[in-house]
Order: C-alpha cells, then sequence, then structure tokens
C-alpha cells in the first residue's frame, strides 16, 4: 500500500513537470508577444521593454522556466520595478491580463467544477447503469428500449444543443426552474441544486451512453461466466444472481471509466460552463489561451493534469478493492 | 418403480437443429451411484445440466420426463425448481475456479446457498459453511472459510464446491467431471473424499466423466454415451469387464493401461546427445516490504539428465513440478538462470537467438494446446511449410510437395493446404503440430502434453502415431505429461519430477513396476484403473499409504 502511494506520488510529479514543460515549449515557440497584448495600442518601444521585463518574457526560455519552477516549489519575488512583490510556494505566478494571482484565480472557480462533475456523474451513473442493466437483462422489452433511445440521443447531441434545449423548455416556457447562475454549496443547498439540476442533466446525458453501453456488455460477459450457472444450479433466485452476484463483477470497468471522466471534468467543462454561462475553469483556460495569459494557461494545464492523474491513482485503488484478486501494483 | 429417486425417461435435448442428447432414459435409485460415461461431445455434460432445468435460460430445447425426488423438472415452476436444485440436489462442476464467484469469500458463498434453503439466520448460515469445509478436509476451516477462492489451491476449491454441495444434505450429488482439471494424486483424494460422504450420507450420485478408470472405482452402474444416445448400460463390472457394444470395446482398449508393458523398445539407445547440468529456472514473484529483496521461485531446482541418441525419455509429474519449464528448456525456448545445456558438446545455455537459428532446426517441439500454439488466421500448410520457408529459403512449389508429403505422413489428407485451423477436429490439430515439428527434420523432439487435451480414443492413435515416427526417422523423443499410463506406451526410460527436481529417473519398466521413491509410488498408486476389482484394492492401498506417510 505505501509502496503503491510512494511510486504513485513520484510518477505524478513527473507528469506534472513533463507537462509544465511542454506548455512552455509550446506557448514560448508561439508566435506571438504577449507583451505587445499586455501594452496595449499606441504602444513604444520603451513601455514595451518594460512591460516586457515586468512579465519576465525578456529572460531566456530555460530562466522563465526555472522562475516558475522555483516559484511552485519555494516561492519567487515579482519585481515590478517599483515594489517587490513576494509570492510564496507554491506560486503559479501572476496573471499577465489582470494581474491576479493564478492559484486563486483557479481555486476560486473550483467550486463550480467540482459541484457540476460531482453532481453530473451522479446523474449519468444512475442513468447509465439504469439503462445498462435494463439492456443487459430484458432485452427488447419497451422500458430497455426508451432508456437506451434516450441515452443514445443525449450521446448524439452536444451539450450545448441539449442545454439550450433543456433551459427553453424548463426555464422558459414551464418556468419550473430558474435560470440556471451559480449558488455557493454552502451559502444555500437548495439554490445550489435548483440552478445546477439542468447543468447536471445536460451533461450527464451526453455521457450516460458510454456508460450505459459499458454495463451492459459487462454484465452480459458475467451473467455467462460459470459462477453464475454454479448460483443458479444452487437454487438462487435471480434478482439475488444479478444484484449479489453478476453487477459487482461488472460494475468494476465503470469504476475506471468513471474516475477518468470525473479526473478529466475536474479540470473545466467548457462547453457546459458556456452554456449556462458559468465562469469556470474551462471557460477561463479558453480566455486565456486567446489572449496568450500564460501563467493561467500553464496553471490550469498543471490542475487538469493533477486531477487526472489522482483520479487514475484512486480508481487502481478502487479497483484493488472492489477485486480480491487485483492487487496494488 | 417408484422409489427410485431419479427417473429419466426419453430424454432428448435440442441446440436449435443440433441433437445433443437423444432419447436417454434411465434411473438411479437412492444412495447408489451412476456413472455416465462419453467422450467430449457425447451430451453427458448436457444431461447433468438438464436434471436441474439448467437449460430453461438457455434456449435450448428439452423433451421427454424427469422425475426428480417426486418433483417433475419439467413441468416444475421455477420457484419449485430452485427449492430443488442445491436443496435436494447438487451439483459439482469440472472447473472449480471459475464456478466460484470470485469476489466472495468461499464462506459467504456457502452460507448464502444454505440461507436461501432454510431461511436460517446468518450465523448459523455461517457456522454451516466453516463446518462442511471442516468435513471435506479443508484445515483451519474457521478462518479458511474467509478466503477468495484464488486463494485457494485446484483441490482446496473443489473441495470447497463440495462442501457447499454438502450444505444442505442433498439425496443426489451430480458430479461433473470434478477431477478433470485436478492433479492425479489430487484426483485421487477428491474421489474417495466423495466416496466417503456418499456412504455416510447416503447420497445418490451421478458421476459425469470422460474417465473410465474414475468410474470403475465410484460407481455401481455405467451408462456409455456415443452421439447424445446411450450405447450400453449396465453394473460397471460387466460393462468394463465384458463389454458387449463395439464402441464400449474400442473405448475401453483405448485406455492407456498403467500395467501394460510397451511393446517394442525404440532404437537401441546410443551416445549422449543432449545433456543438461544442474539446471536452474527462476522467476521473480512478489516483492516483501517496501525495501525487500525481490523473492524469486524455482521453477527448475538443478536438474541433471542425459539424453541419448534414438531413445524416448518420459517426464512425468505434477502441475508445477517443472516438466513442461525443463522440457522449453531442452530446445532453448526459455533461458536457464544456471546451469548448462550441452548438446553435440556445445553450451546452448546462454546462446544468442543468431547462435541458435541453426540448432533450432534440430530440436523440435510439439506443444500442449494445438489450437492456441496455431496461428488463426493462417492456413495449417503454412503453418507446416514457415519452418522450411525460414531455414530452408526453398521454393513454393517445393514448399508445397514438402507439406503435402508431410500432412500425409501424419495420417491427414496430403491436399489440405489451405485449410485452418478451427475447420479441422483437436485430433487433426495435434497432428498438424507434429507434421509442423518435423518438417526440418529434427533430431530431438519435445513432446510438451501432446495429447492431455484429447479424447481417449483420438490419444491412442497420436500416441501411436508418435511412436511410429519415432522409429521412422530414428527421433530422440522426450515425452512430458502428467498421465503415467500415456507415458509408459512411449518411454524407453522415465523421469519423474516434483518440485523443480527429478526424484526418480530409471528404465521404464522398473519405475512401474519397482518405483523407489515414495513420491513415484504416491503418484502410481493415485491414477484411476478401469476395473472396478483392482479400484477398491487400491482405494485401500492408497489409504495404507496416506497414513503412512502422515506418520512419517
Amino acid at each position: 500500500m505505501i509502496r503503491f502511494l510512494l511510486r504513485r506520488a513520484f510518477s505524478t510529479l513527473t507528469v506534472m513537470l513533463v507537462l509544465s514543460v511542454v506548455v512552455y515549449l509550446v506557448f514560448y515557440a508561439a508566435p506571438h508577444d504577449p507583451a505587445r497584448l499586455v501594452c496595449g495600442k499606441g504602444c513604444d518601444g520603451v513601455r514595451l521593454a518594460v512591460v516586457r521585463h515586468k512579465l519576465g518574457t525578456d529572460l531566456p526560455l530555460w530562466q522563465q522556466y526555472w522562475q516558475f519552477l522555483h516559484g511552485l516549489l519555494a516561492g519567487r519575488d515579482f519585481d515590478a520595478g517599483t515594489d517587490v512583490t513576494h509570492c510564496s510556494a507554491p506560486c503559479f505566478g501572476y496573471s499577465f491580463q489582470t494581474d491576479q494571482p493564478v492559484l486563486g484565480m483557479i481555486t476560486a472557480r473550483l467550486p463550480l467544477d467540482a459541484s457540476l462533475a460531482v453532481g453530473a456523474a451522479v446523474v449519468w451513473l444512475l442513468l447509465g447503469i439504469g439503462a445498462g442493466v435494463l439492456a443487459a437483462l430484458r432485452r427488447g422489452g419497451i422500458g430497455e428500449r426508451a432508456l437506451t433511445g434516450v441515452t443514445l440521443a443525449g450521446m448524439a447531441m452536444p451539450v450545448f444543443l441539449v442545454g439550450l434545449l433543456l433551459m427553453m423548455v424548463c426555464c422558459g416556457y414551464l418556468q419550473w426552474l430558474p435560470f440556471p447562475s451559480y449558488v455557493p454549496l454552502t451559502q444555500d443547498p437548495l439554490a445550489w441544486a435548483s440552478n445546477l439540476a439542468l447543468p447536471w442533466l445536460s451533461l450527464a446525458l451526453v455521457m450516460a451512453a458510454a456508460y450505459a453501453r459499458m454495463t451492459r456488455s459487462a454484465l452480459l460477459e458475467t451473467l455467462a461466466e460459470d459462477h453464475i450457472r454454479t448460483a443458479r444450479a444452487y437454487g438462487l433466485g435471480e434478482r439475488r444472481i444479478v444484484l449479489g452476484h453478476a453487477l459487482r463483477g461488472a460494475l468494476t470497468p465503470v469504476i475506471t471509466l468513471l474516475a477518468m471522466d470525473l479526473g478529466g471534468l475536474l479540470g473545466g467543462a467548457q462547453l457546459t460552463e458556456s452554456v449556462f454561462g458559468f465562469d469556470g475553469i474551462g471557460r477561463l483556460l479558453v480566455e486565456s489561451v486567446n489572449t496568450i495569459d500564460l501563467p493561467v494557461v500553464v496553471g490550469i494545464t498543471l490542475f487538469a493534469g493533477f486531477f487526472i492523474v489522482i483520479a487514475n491513482a484512486v480508481a487502481d485503488l478502487l479497483y484493488a478493492l472492489a477485486d480480491p484478486r487485483v492487487g496494488l501494483q | 418403480m417408484t422409489s427410485d429417486l431419479l427417473e429419466v425417461a426419453d430424454l432428448t435435448v435440442d441446440f436449435g437443429a443440433v441433437r445433443a442428447v437423444d432419447g436417454l432414459s434411465f434411473t438411479l435409485a437412492a444412495g447408489r451411484s451412476l456413472g455416465l460415461v462419453g467422450e467430449s461431445g457425447s451430451g453427458k455434460s448436457t444431461v447433468a445440466a438438464a436434471l436441474l432445468g439448467l437449460h430453461r435460460t438457455s434456449g435450448a430445447e428439452v423433451g421427454g420426463t424427469i422425475l426428480l425426488d417426486g418433483t417433475d423438472v419439467q413441468q416444475a415452476s421455477d420457484a419449485e425448481l430452485r427449492l430443488l436444485r442445491g436443496a435436494r440436489a447438487a451439483m459439482v462442476f469440472q472447473d472449480p475456479l471459475s464456478a466460484l464467484d470470485p469476489y466472495w469469500s468461499i464462506g459467504a458463498q456457502i452460507a448464502e446457498v444454505y440461507r436461501v434453503h432454510t431461511g436460517s439466520s446468518r450465523r448459523a448460515a455461517a457456522e454451516r459453511a466453516v463446518q462442511v469445509l471442516d468435513r471435506v478436509g479443508i484445515p483451519d476451516a474457521a478462518r479458511r472459510a474467509a478466503a477468495h477462492p484464488h486463494e485457494f489451491s485446484g483441490g482446496m476449491r473443489q473441495r470447497a464446491l463440495i462442501a457447499m454441495a454438502l450444505a444442505c444434505s442433498p439425496k443426489l450429488l451430480i458430479a461433473d467431471e470434478p477431477t478433470t482439471a485436478l492433479d492425479v494424486t489430487v484426483q485421487a483424494q477428491i474421489l474417495d473424499l466423495l466416496h466417503e460422504l456418499r456412504v455416510e450420507h447416503r447420497m445418490a450420485l451421478l458421476l459425469v466423466t470422460h474417465d473410465l478408470g474414475v468410474v470403475a472405482g465410484n460407481t455401481d452402474r455405467v451408462l456409455v454415451m456415443q452421439g447424445g444416445r446411450a450405447v450400453e448400460h449396465g453394473p460397471v463390472a460387466e460393462v468394463l469387464g465384458a463389454p458387449a457394444d463395439p464402441y464400449t470395446r474400442e473405448l475401453i482398449s483405448a485406455v492407456p493401461r498403467l500395467d501394460a508393458r510397451r511393446a517394442a523398445s525404440s532404437v537401441a539407445a546410443g551416445e549422449v546427445l543432449l545433456s543438461v547440468q544442474e539446471l536452474r529456472k527462476e522467476y521473480p514473484v512478489a516483492t516483501r516490504g517496501l525495501f525487500g529483496r525481490r523473492e524469486r521461485l524455482a521453477a527448475l531446482d538443478g536438474v541433471s539428465l542425459d539424453l541419448h541418441r534414438g531413445e524416448a525419455l518420459g517426464v512425468v509429474g505434477e502441475s508445477g513440478s517443472g516438466k513442461t519449464t525443463l522440457g522449453r528448456l531442452l530446445v532453448r525456448l526459455l533461458e536457464p538462470t544456471a546451469g548448462r545445456i550441452l548438446f553435440e558438446g556445445r553450451d546452448l545455455a546462454h546462446a544468442s537467438e543468431r547462435e541458435l537459428r541453426p540448432v533450432r532446426r534440430e530440436l523440435q517441439m510439439v506443444f500442449q494446446d494445438p489450437l492456441s500454439s496455431l496461428n488463426p488466421r493462417r492456413t495449417i500448410g503454412d503453418a507446416i511449410a514457415d519452418p522450411l520457408r525460414v531455414q530452408d529459403r526453398i521454393g513454393e512449389p517445393q514448399a508445397r510437395t514438402a507439406v503435402g508429403e508431410l500432412l500425409e505422413r501424419v495420417g491427414l489428407p496430403a491436399d489440405w493446404y489451405g485449410r485452418y485451423p478451427h475447420e479441422i477436429s483437436g485430433g487433426q490439430r495435434q497432428r498438424v503440430g507434429i507434421a509442423r515439428a518435423l518438417a526440418l527434420r529434427p533430431r530431438v523432439l519435445v513432446c510438451d502434453e501432446p495429447v492431455s487435451s484429447l479424447d481417449v480414443s483420438t490419444q491412442a492413435q497420436v500416441v501411436r502415431l508418435l511412436a511410429e515416427l519415432q522409429r521412422e526417422f530414428g527421433l530422440t523423443l522426450v515425452f512430458v505429461a502428467h498421465d503415467l499410463a500415456v507415458v509408459r506406451q512411449v518411454s524407453d526410460r522415465i523421469a519423474v519430477m516434483r518440485a523443480g527436481r527429478v526424484v526418480e529417473l530409471g528404465v521404464a519398466d522398473e519405475v512401474y513396476e519397482n518405483p523407489q521413491h515414495p513420491y513415484t509410488r504416491q503418484l502410481l498408486a493415485a491414477v484411476p484403473v478401469p476395473d472396478p476389482v483392482v479400484e477398491g484394492d487400491r482405494r485401500v492401498a492408497r489409504a495404507v499409504l496416506a497414513s503412512a506417510s502422515a506418520v512419517q
């Protein structure tokens, strides 16, 4: 167990390091000058040099990267010419555009994306696994066809279409729900849920089909195994066989898929955020890329990468807990 | 006869257009035992499943009547059937690993069955599970009940499955090839256990098996099946002693006999051709602790032996004895951890692939599973021609001619070049494997369990073919197998292996008739013999041997 955690921690660090190098290389190789953008119209050579110095883009690439790394691990000082700001570790730097600390920009938006991802995951798990189990057990039934239809339609439609349609119907015509705007959970749980209900549903509809398909095939596979025949031969009822023996084996692969999807969504769900007008991490990333706001882009990339690597480790851990035959490697 | 526990009349089972069981009738009285014997595809397992109505969910069509302990299996509702299954008639399956749920502990699975049928408390069910596990000989049953199936050995798993069958004290035990996946000494233990339990609980036993030896010692009556029909049915001593039906006769004569001396020895053995010295092969296993040393398992633990030109060496042992590892090392498919492999005076132990290439034509191998050792996407002709193309760089017409000759030599039609492995039977596939190994005219042929996946009658043919080819090509043959009777048919000398070592090595007849090592004796005593009288004596002998080794 300790060996597993240590090894995972090490590989996480390696992945983060490689990611940061790649992002730096890509952005500095790009033929844009962030200083010129910050400096704005009517910018002369002197002012441009000042801005460049302030942003640190006047230094060679490797020095910039070294400073970034130093800030991340040990903090760093920013010299704005007139005064010096200290940014303590872990320091992701300041946004080129807004001068805000990057870490704060991300953590401020994290509750929104976490609420969105986790809530949607609950909905799509219920929908996907339910449809998958029905599909495996009652092939060709009405309930199965309806659920499969809904999940397939959901997958076929992009989230902005589903989201807009849902908003039009539920908030516009029927006025069941308010037009979504994010309310923190700690502030008002009920408002939090009712505002997020539509984003959850539209995101879940897009994701559920994959889960339904996976559950269905895994369950059919498990139901054909020898130990299910044993359970039948010993007089166990069908409900007991499916819920007690087959489903457990069938759901282990779902763990891996879920961890990957959740890890991905925590790094931002651009489309969903945009449709519902949420100011989340995904939207911030798109804006930062457009304005070549390097510190923010690097920060979000590292965060997203971190979540995915961690989600993977958690998936392996859960998998080992769920299946007694699997050890932690 | 209303006193019969089980009455089957005119049973038919159809899978679509295929009739698997065709008009089978038999009865089984309480406390008695019946053997259902047949080769693969004879429908014997299909019958076993039909008795508990297990075909209901499979889409097969079952006709005729099955009366089990007063319940008409065909007419009963699903709920009535469930009351029967496991409670009054319990089933033991062939592969105990896949037959148990990998996610549940052994104890929990047995307790669940007991609770379903008795409605007892969780606590009482758990106690019952420990009780039956103890009865079937699981040591420290109270603690081991919490173990999962993968933590048990094959024999222990089969014991656990028998414990599950025993949990509700059924009147009928249906055992479908219960020992086929087990080693011969473990098989003997399991069969002896079944025998004991049957006597103790007055259970009736329906034993489904391909092995006439297993039937001989464990059943009162036997029913021989072929192609879904009963060809012979009667008391076991009569059927095995004086078979009336030609198929039964053929089946019995095909069974290799442990006590039959080999007809003619092969070519007089010449000088030493291949010699291994202090051969060792280790594999890394789990690492213990954070910075612990990587532990290593020795699959082969210091084996030395000489292989003489033209001789046939039989290597026998149970699973895990290292016999397959030795076989693969002999042809240098594996690289040894230590030791020497001398072929014509050259040490091949650590030779590079390039150095080995010319030697490869001299050392060939026939593998156990003829289906998985042939590429399913290539024709059998290409499979046989590949070694010729690689080593001799011959043209296509010559390759085709050579393949035709080889196919004919192993008893297959010469024009089968374009067939695919899935289009031919298991025995034919093994013939292809042999033809491929012979293509380069090797001097040493190592056969790793070449017949263990084949039916007895096919087995006999392939063994005969190997013996013929050995003589004809002057081959030096190494025959690796777990079946002692089969090995005796082809071997001049025998090496008995256990836990990576050779415990006994000698002339075949001496090893079989006057075994020196206690393990060899134990192994020989465990082999089932298709003769009920002999088997009865052997059961007693096994008990004596077991108690003797217990005293030691």
